[in-house]
C-alpha cells in the first residue's frame, strides 16, 4: 500500500509544483513552457505505477510503467524489427506515393475548374469514409508482406491530402496573381512562384493528418494478414497470449513513432512557412 | 445543376475506371480457367465472363450493388445476414461513442479554459494522444474490458471511438470558449456578473458556431473508430466484423458490400449532423 500512497503524495506535490509554474514567469521562457507538461507526463506515470504496486494489479490487466520499461529493453530487437517492417517499410513508402500522388493529381486537375468542382465533393466524402475498411481488400491483392500495407496506407493518406492541396492552390488571392499576370510570368511561373507558397500552410496540415492516418493504417492491414513480425502482427499475437508488457512496449514505439513523425512534419513546416503568421511568435 | 454536372461527371469517370480495372483484374482468373480445360478465349468472350463471377478479385459495380441490395432489402432486418443488422449494431457504437467523445471533450475544454495549469499541462498531451495509432490500443482496451467483467462489447467500441472523436470537439471548444473577446467580458464584469453566469451567458453562446462545426468531424471520426474496434477483436455483429468474416471466408462480396454500407452510413451520419449545424445556426440567428 506504501506505493499507492508514494504516488498520491508524488501526485499532490507535483499537482501544486505544476499550478506554481503555471502562474509564475518561469512559464513564460521556452524551456519553462516545456516543463509543465513534462511534470505531468511524468506524474501520470508514477501514479500508474503506483496504483499497480500499491493496489497490487494484476499483469494481465495493466503491467507497470517499469515492467514495460523493462521489458523494452530487453525485447530490443523484435521492437526494431517491427518498427522497421511497419514504420519503415509500410507507412513511410506509402505516405509518400500517397502524398506525390495527391499533389500530381492536384496539379493536374488545377487548370480544369470543371474537374475540381467534380473532384472536391468527392474527395471531401470520401476522405470522411472508414477507409480502413479497404485494408482486407487490398491486402487479398497485395500478399502479405509491406507491399499490402503501403498499399493502404497510400489509399488512406490520398483523398484527405487532395482536398487539401486543391484548397491551397486555391489559397492565393486575386490580387496577387493579377500581379504576377502584369509581370507577364507564365503559368508554370504563377504556380511555383506564388501558388505553391501560398498552398504550403494547406498542404502541411494535410500532411500532420495524413502521418497518424498512415500509422492507423499500416497497423490495421497487418491485422488481415502479414509475415511473423510487424507491430500489428506482434499487437494481435500478443493480445492473445496475454503478453501485455509486449503489447505495451509496442504501443510505447508506436506512440513514439507517430508523435516523432508528426514532430518532424512540424519542424519542416516551421523552415517552409515561416512567413504565415501562425508561425511568427 | 450547375453543381450536379461535374460531381457526376467524376462519378462516372469512377465507375468507368472501375469497369476496366475488374475486367483487367478478373482476367487472370478467366485465362487461367481456359488454360486448364485446354481451351483459349478470345478478348471478346472473356470480357463477358469478368463481369460475374463467385469469387473476383475485384467485383464490378453492378455486383457489388446487388450484393448490396440483397444484404440491406433482401432479407429481414432482424437476420443475421442483414446489413441492416450489422449496421445497427455498428450505429450504435458509433453513437455511444459520439456521445460519450462530446461529453469528455466538452468538460476538458471547459477545465482548460478556465485554469491555465490545465491549459498548459493536457493540451500538449491531448494533441500527442491524437499521434497515437489508436488502433494499437484497440485489442488492448478489448481484453482490459474483458479481464475487468465487462462482457459487453459495445464498451470497448465506444471507448475507441471515442478517444477518435474527442479531440475535435476539444480543440473547437476550446477555440469557441475563448473566442468572446476583451470587451464583451469587460462588459459583463461591470454588471457584476459572476465565473458562472459569464460562462453560461456569454462563452457558452459564443463557442456554440465552433462545437456544432467540430461535430461534422468528430462523428465521421467515431465511425472510424467503431469499425476499426470491430476489426481485430473477434467480434461477430457489425459492419467492421462483416468486412473481418468476408477477408476470412475469402468472400470478397461481403467485404464489399459492407464497406459499402459503411459509406452510406457514414454519408446518413454526416448528413444528419449537418442538418443539425443547420438549424441550430438559423435558430441562433447564425447567417448560414
Amino acid at each position: 500500500m506504501s506505493a499507492l500512497w508514494l504516488a498520491v503524495v508524488f501526485w499532490l506535490a507535483a499537482w501544486a509544483l505544476n499550478v506554481w509554474l503555471a502562474g509564475s514567469r518561469v512559464s513564460k521562457s521556452g524551456p519553462g513552457r516545456a516543463l509543465v507538461p513534462l511534470i505531468f507526463g511524468v506524474t501520470v506515470l508514477v501514479l500508474w505505477e503506483g496504483i499497480v504496486r500499491g493496489l497490487g494489479v494484476e499483469g494481465v490487466i495493466l503491467p507497470a510503467p517499469s515492467v514495460i520499461a523493462a521489458k523494452i529493453a530487453v525485447e530490443m530487437p523484435t521492437l526494431w524489427q517491427d518498427f522497421v517492417q511497419t514504420i519503415l517499410k509500410g507507412a513511410i513508402p506509402g505516405f509518400l506515393i500517397g502524398a506525390g500522388a495527391a499533389f500530381l493529381t492536384a496539379v493536374a486537375i488545377d487548370r480544369s475548374p470543371f474537374l475540381q468542382r467534380g473532384l472536391l465533393p468527392v474527395g471531401n466524402f470520401v476522405a470522411a469514409l472508414p477507409i480502413v475498411g479497404l485494408a482486407p481488400i487490398l491486402v487479398m491483392w497485395f500478399g502479405f508482406d509491406w507491399q499490402s500495407k503501403a498499399a493502404v496506407v497510400v489509399v488512406m493518406v490520398f483523398f484527405p491530402m487532395l482536398v487539401n492541396i486543391v484548397a491551397g492552390l486555391q489559397a492565393s488571392e486575386r490580387m496577387q496573381r493579377d500581379l504576377m499576370a502584369t509581370w507577364g510570368a507564365s503559368y508554370l511561373q504563377t504556380l511555383v512562384k506564388l501558388r505553391l507558397p501560398a498552398a504550403m500552410p494547406f498542404i502541411f496540415n494535410g500532411l500532420k493528418i495524413a502521418s497518424t492516418l498512415a500509422l492507423i493504417g499500416a497497423i490495421v492491414a497487418e491485422f488481415f494478414g502479414s509475415p511473423v513480425y510487424g507491430m500489428g502482427f506482434r499487437i494481435s499475437t500478443e493480445v492473445g497470449r496475454l503478453g501485455l508488457d509486449m503489447v505495451w512496449a509496442t504501443i510505447a514505439v508506436a506512440a513514439l513513432a507517430g508523435s516523432a513523425f508528426y514532430g518532424l512534419i512540424t519542424l519542416i513546416e516551421r523552415g517552409v512557412t515561416f512567413w504565415h503568421p501562425s508561425q511568427r511568435h | 445543376m450547375n453543381r450536379a454536372l461535374p460531381v457526376l461527371s467524376v462519378l462516372a469517370g469512377i465507375i468507368a475506371i472501375w469497369y476496366l480495372a475488374a475486367v483487367w483484374m478478373n482476367s487472370t482468373w478467366v485465362y487461367d480457367q481456359a488454360e486448364r480445360a485446354g481451351t483459349t478465349v478470345s478478348f471478346a468472350e472473356m470480357v463477358p465472363q469478368t463481369m460475374n463471377q463467385d469469387r473476383p478479385l475485384l467485383p464490378p459495380p453492378h455486383q457489388v450493388g446487388a450484393e448490396l441490395w440483397k444484404g440491406l432489402f433482401g432479407q429481414a432486418v432482424t437476420s443475421k445476414r442483414s446489413l441492416v443488422y450489422h449496421g445497427y449494431v455498428t450505429f450504435k457504437g458509433t453513437m455511444m461513442g459520439f456521445g460519450l467523445g462530446i461529453v469528455f471533450g466538452v468538460l476538458l475544454a471547459m477545465a482548460i479554459v478556465r485554469f491555465r495549469v490545465m491549459d498548459m499541462s493536457v493540451m500538449p498531451w491531448a494533441i500527442i494522444s491524437q499521434t497515437v495509432p489508436i488502433v494499437a490500443l484497440a485489442p488492448m482496451i478489448i481484453t482490459l474490458s474483458s479481464q475487468l467483467g465487462l462482457t459487453d462489447r459495445d464498451v470497448p467500441k465506444a471507448v475507441i471511438a471515442a478517444y477518435l472523436s474527442f479531440f475535435p470537439v476539444l480543440v473547437s471548444m476550446v477555440k469557441g470558449l475563448r473566442a468572446p473577446d476583451q470587451m464583451q467580458l469587460d462588459l459583463l464584469k461591470t454588471y457584476g456578473a459572476s465565473e458562472g453566469e459569464t460562462f453560461l451567458k456569454l462563452r457558452l453562446p459564443a463557442s456554440m458556431p465552433y462545437f456544432f462545426a467540430s461535430l461534422k468531424v468528430a462523428v465521421a471520426a467515431s465511425l472510424v473508430g467503431t469499425i476499426v474496434g470491430e476489426l481485430p477483436t473477434g467480434a461477430i455483429e457489425g459492419l467492421g466484423a462483416r468486412m473481418l468474416i468476408g477477408s476470412q471466408f475469402g468472400e470478397p462480396l461481403i467485404m464489399w458490400a459492407s464497406l459499402f454500407a459503411a459509406a452510406i452510413l457514414a454519408g446518413l451520419l454526416i448528413l444528419v449532423v449537418g442538418f443539425v449545424e443547420r438549424a441550430a445556426r438559423k435558430r441562433m440567428g447564425v447567417p448560414a
